[in-house]
């Protein structure tokens, strides 16, 4: 199935559930609430249609521009995206699902917003969502043990978020 | 004895049964392949669960990649896989290609498609080796470096770098091959090819070797494919699925070779030579898929060095300039690396430098499966599970 098919496929079975779409991308993509994605992503797997049998990757992207002088060239508004990436064995097609968050729950600075676990439905998906929570500061909600996974568990912040700022000292370790 | 603090949240010191107990291995253990800690939860012999704890090998390689242009990060990907650092290297350069929509000549694929089939061969024969360490034989590991050593003489003289490369970048490949190149690398196949059967005398068809193997650590089909599992791992579990023949790059599709599988593509077994006692999906036949690997490389680099001399054009594409912008937008792009299949993204923001790189590690996914594999297994076949993943920390933790 080309991206145009999976995306009307989506479309008929989750109307106004899709935020977003660009299928004329490198690789195409479905923006998706983040309310309604748990029953997505279990259709997207369980669909003989679609049967998006793998998870290939979760990431977590932070759009923001830490930069003022450069905001207006910068070209988007900041904001989070998670982006999964899924393949079919069985039927050899891909596509890439998305969902885009504020960069904070609430626009309160240092509560991370939340997202539906897929953990359940591709086991792949445990591992990688630490991975996302731990670097990019994602909530999962219902993932069965969602602890850092790269840094040390008494790390503070998520590093892969663009207005990080690096510890002065850790454990008596200079920082900067 | 591991002394388990209450601050550490996967274990629940109240849940331990009195008849269990908790047993770290690693993360300095000889056979964890690098820096890996595994809590094994045991029940005398019998391991109840593992708990692989990772992130001592954490480089913030993605953090990094965000503040330097790609060609610039190419160091950096050699570090990642650091056995296999010319495919890694590969697939970075491939998926910023992608990105930024630039054409290869002709000369410069060739050049890519030998290295990274002489990466692969580099790269298995440590896997086969540390293999046979993980497994308490240690002549084969001396076997495979005696090997090793003259493909990374052969790399030494293209790029004068031994382990990481940085050969293959953006656009084609920092140089040509020097003269006479093709004919020593020549060389070495006629004397690596009689070589491999000695390996399998030395481990595939060795009895104990087959008793410490066969029928250990199951990985069903379906297991596989729901881990994310990729590479060999993938295919010792049968699923005939290979992106060098599924989802050709570099010219593969324009040379021939035989995806190592114990299946068909129709579901019929094609290993009329595996042992009685051999299953589909167990360490054996993981490592086997490997052996066999090392066969299809010799044959896929002797075509390509063939080749070689006809191909036109120069060995970087003339349009890659050091301050080239990557576009907006994004691009995922997966190869066939030798442990499995290597994602890397990139996404650009009109400026040389990128706005995010993402690197999806094949080995990360194929240690996410170890936990199930080494449930009820003895201590001793931790070891001979974890091995047959053929895991790199460095990719791993990134």
């Amino acid at each position: 199935m080309i991206a145009q098919e999976i995306a009307n496929v989506l479309d008929q079975q989750f109307a106004g559930k899709i935020t977003a779409k660009n299928l004329e991308a490198m690789d195409p993509w479905i923006a998706l609430d983040p309310a309604a994605f748990a029953d997505v992503a279990n259709f997207c797997r369980d669909d003989p249609r679609l049967s998006f049998d793998s998870l290939q990757c979760i990431s977590g992207v932070d759009y923001l521009e830490p930069d003022p002088k450069k905001v207006k060239k910068a070209g988007f508004d900041p904001h989070l995206e998670v982006v999964y990436h899924l393949y079919s064995f069985k039927n050899k097609h891909k596509i890439v699902l998305k969902i885009i968050l504020p960069r904070w729950k609430n626009d309160q600075p240092g509560e991370i917003p939340d997202v539906p676990s897929v953990a359940g439905i591709w086991p792949t998906a445990d591992w990688h969502e630490r991975e996302v929570f731990d670097l990019s500061g994602v909530n999962f909600a219902g993932h069965p043990s969602l602890i850092r996974i790269l840094c040390p568990e008494d790390w503070v912040g998520h590093p892969l978020r663009k207005d990080y700022e690096f510890p002065e000292e850790y454990h008596g370790i200079r920082g900067k | 004895m591991s002394t388990i603090t209450l601050d550490d949240p996967t274990v629940v010191e109240f849940d331990v049964r009195t008849d269990e107990m908790l047993v770290n291995m690693g993360p300095q253990h000889p056979s964890t392949h690098g820096v890996l800690r595994l809590l094994l939860r045991t029940d005398g012999e019998v391991v109840n669960e593992i708990t692989a704890h990772i992130g001592y090998l954490h480089r913030c390689a993605e953090k990094i990649g965000e503040n330097l242009a790609p060609y610039q990060y190419i160091p950096y990907t050699d570090r990642m896989d650091y056995l296999a650092g010319m495919n890694m290297n590969l697939g970075w350069a491939l998926a910023v290609e992608k990105h930024c929509k630039m054409d290869i000549p002709e000369r410069a694929q060739i050049i890519r498609f030998i290295i990274a089939e002489m990466g692969r061969l580099a790269s298995h024969l440590v896997g086969m080796g540390a293999y046979g360490l993980d497994l308490g034989t240690f002549s084969p590991f001396l076997y495979a470096f005696r090997e090793r050593e003259k493909i990374l003489d052969l790399f030494e003289e293209v790029c004068g770098a031994r382990l990481t490369y940085s050969y293959i970048t953006i656009g084609g490949a920092t140089h040509d091959f020097p003269d006479g190149w093709v004919e020593r690398c020549r060389d070495f196949l006629d004397y690596f090819e009689p070589k491999i059967e000695e390996y399998h005398t030395l481990l595939t068809r060795n009895a104990i070797f087959i008793k410490r193997t066969a029928k250990l650590g199951i990985l069903p089909r379906e297991m596989a494919i729901a881990y994310g599992c990729t590479g060999p791992v993938l295919r010792g579990s049968g699923v005939n699925h290979d992106l060098r023949r599924d989802e050709p790059y570099s010219m593969y599709d324009q040379f021939k070779f035989k995806v190592a599988c114990p299946l068909d593509e129709n579901g019929n077994h094609q290993w009329p030579e595996m042992p009685d006692e051999a299953v589909i999906g167990d360490c054996w036949a993981r490592f086997y898929v490997r052996m066999l690997e090392v066969i299809e490389s010799v044959k896929l680099v002797r075509q390509g060095l063939d080749r070689y001399p006809s191909s036109q054009g120069r060995h970087r594409s003339e349009a890659w300039k050091a301050t080239m912008k990557l576009p907006r937008g994004e691009t995922y792009l997966e190869t066939e690396c030798p442990r499995g299949q290597m994602g890397f993204m990139v996404i650009g923001k009109d400026d040389p430098i990128p706005l995010r790189v993402r690197a999806r590690s094949s080995s990360f996914c194929n240690l996410s499966v170890g936990g199930e594999l080494c449930r009820g297994c003895l201590v001793a076949d931790v070891p001979a599970i974890i091995g047959s993943l053929d895991i790199v920390m460095g990719e791993i933790d990134r």
